[in-house]
């Protein structure tokens, strides 16, 4: 019987919750790299046991491991090599600021309006390649996209995203200028969309040479133009695999699809009780079924009246189910992060989620029944699932 | 031979004891002890000092013979105690709590 693995990273550690198809019993691993920030975990859907993970912390900086038995041990890539090899160092982060790519880019816009140096700071999110366990992208902040072709040893930066033209007028939102999303089309290998906080959604159709704003329709009340090119809060966007040209946003505030990879959005908030949030995901076998959690507001970021529910669309947006069951009731002032829902693709699609609160909560049957698979880790940062065979 | 001590989670990350001993050929300073010791435990690059600037991390300090270097250039000569091994360089970790 296939089984899953949902890989945790919270504020103390990586965590690893495994079962069988049945989903009803769970086996907890961790935390691995205990007292870190893992800010996120990916397995690669070419070599399954092979992960990356984020390890920061705000002493020691940022640190890659990488597992290649499914979680069971780690090691910093190149990090037992001889010192010949010093030149590569899986944690080096330099932004690309060469002649030779046309555009270099030093400085982006501060809280203050003022342009800043750019600083990398983190690792936010890890893509791993479609086609190479070895290849995989890196979301950093301060925003940039990072790719590294031999398994994390080294990396190089993509500068064609942050030099593309509206590089300057970015600026960070209150958790820092991050790149927290990124999506590589299943269909056509050239073309990749990466989110950034608070600079909006962009995409390549060259493989990452050449890069656009794709933020038509996103209106934020909050900027001085609601109608910029860039400059939107995007919090999370997410597909379905299987229609990769249909995308799903949640923003600062408002819920939005795009049905022409990007080039246009429309708001579908619809009945949501608040379209504030910063998850946002879709059923793996349905691509009209979506999931939100409704988060009060930008200053009250946990569930409306002490209630922790998810949303579910069946119909692509607009009208949304309220789903409880196995959820808190009352007195729940957790939050649920960008990067911390998921869904695996057995043939009952289970949906899964983490909080502030250090619950991880999975639902066997798309959204109907939920339990929690743990109550009690480090604050949730990010929640990522592999369907193994 | 060059005594170090680490903080905590650096000791797990390179996986060794309370304290790394290193051989220096030349003069004794913050910038030949931290490339001695990144040489040996490559996984350590980037966590001391940045790999960039090579600036000290903000959270972190040096200190030897009960004071302070952190301050110091990275060329300046560590007192002679470190450098005959009688003392440790420590590197030391702002507290976390509350």
């Amino acid at each position: 019987m296939s089984g899953v693995r949902v890989l945790v990273g919270t504020r103390k550690g990586g965590f690893i919750l495994t079962s069988d198809g049945k989903r009803d019993k769970w086996n907890i691993a961790g935390p691995h790299f205990a007292g870190w920030e893992i800010y996120h975990m990916k397995g690669s859907p070419v070599d399954p046991n092979r992960i990356y993970a984020s390890q920061t912390s705000g002493w020691f900086g940022q640190l890659v491991q990488v597992s290649n038995d499914g979680g069971k041990t780690w090691a910093v890539p190149g990090g037992e090599e001889p010192p010949a090899f010093s030149a590569r160092a899986s944690n080096k982060f330099v932004y690309d600021s060469s002649t030779e790519t046309g555009k270099p880019l030093t400085t982006h816009q501060w809280y203050d309006g003022t342009q800043h140096p750019w600083e990398f700071k983190r690792v936010w999110h890890f893509e791993p390649s479609l086609h190479d366990a070895d290849t995989v992208y890196a979301g950093v902040e301060d925003a940039a996209l990072f790719r590294s072709t031999d398994g994390a040893k080294s990396w190089q930066e993509i500068p064609g995203l942050r030099g593309h033209g509206t590089g300057p007028h970015w600026q960070p939102g209150a958790g820092g200028m991050c790149l927290h999303t990124i999506i590589l089309d299943p269909a056509n290998p050239e073309r990749m969309y990466i989110a950034i906080s608070a600079a909006g959604a962009f995409r390549t159709d060259d493989g990452g040479k050449s890069w656009k704003p794709i933020n038509k329709g996103l209106y934020s009340k909050y900027i001085p133009d609601p109608n910029a090119e860039v400059g939107h809060c995007v919090h999370h966007v997410a597909i379905n695999p299987k229609r990769p040209d249909v995308l799903f946003m949640q923003k600062h505030w408002d819920v939005m699809r795009s049905d022409n990879a990007g080039d246009q959005w429309t708001k579908i908030s619809g009945n949501l009780p608040t379209d504030f949030g910063f998850v946002i995901d879709v059923h793996a076998h349905e691509p009209e079924t979506v999931y939100v959690v409704p988060i009060k507001s930008d200053s009250e970021h946990f569930p409306l009246d002490g209630k922790l529910r998810v949303y579910r669309s069946k119909s692509g947006g607009n009208e949304w189910e309220e789903l409880k069951k196995g959820l808190p009731e009352r007195d729940c002032y957790v939050n649920v992060l960008r990067d911390a829902m998921a869904v695996d693709t057995l043939d009952e699609c289970g949906v899964y989620f983490g909080t502030t609160g250090g619950q991880v909560y999975m639902s066997p049957d798309g959204g109907d029944n939920w339990n929690a698979i743990v109550h009690d880790l480090p604050g949730v940062l990010s929640v990522e699932v592999q369907t193994l065979p | 031979m060059i005594r170090v001590v680490l903080p905590a989670h650096l000791r797990n990350l390179a996986k060794v004891g309370d304290e790394v001993q290193l051989e220096i050929a030349g003069p004794v300073t913050q910038r030949s002890v931290l490339d001695a010791l990144e040489a040996r435990y490559p996984m350590l690059r980037g966590t001391i000092r940045d790999h960039v600037t090579q600036q000290r991390r903000p959270f972190l300090r040096f200190f030897a013979c009960e004071e302070d270097w952190s301050h110091e250039g990275p060329d300046a000569l560590l007192p002679e105690a470190v450098a005959k091994g009688e003392e440790p360089l420590l590197i030391v970790g702002a507290i976390a709590g509350g």
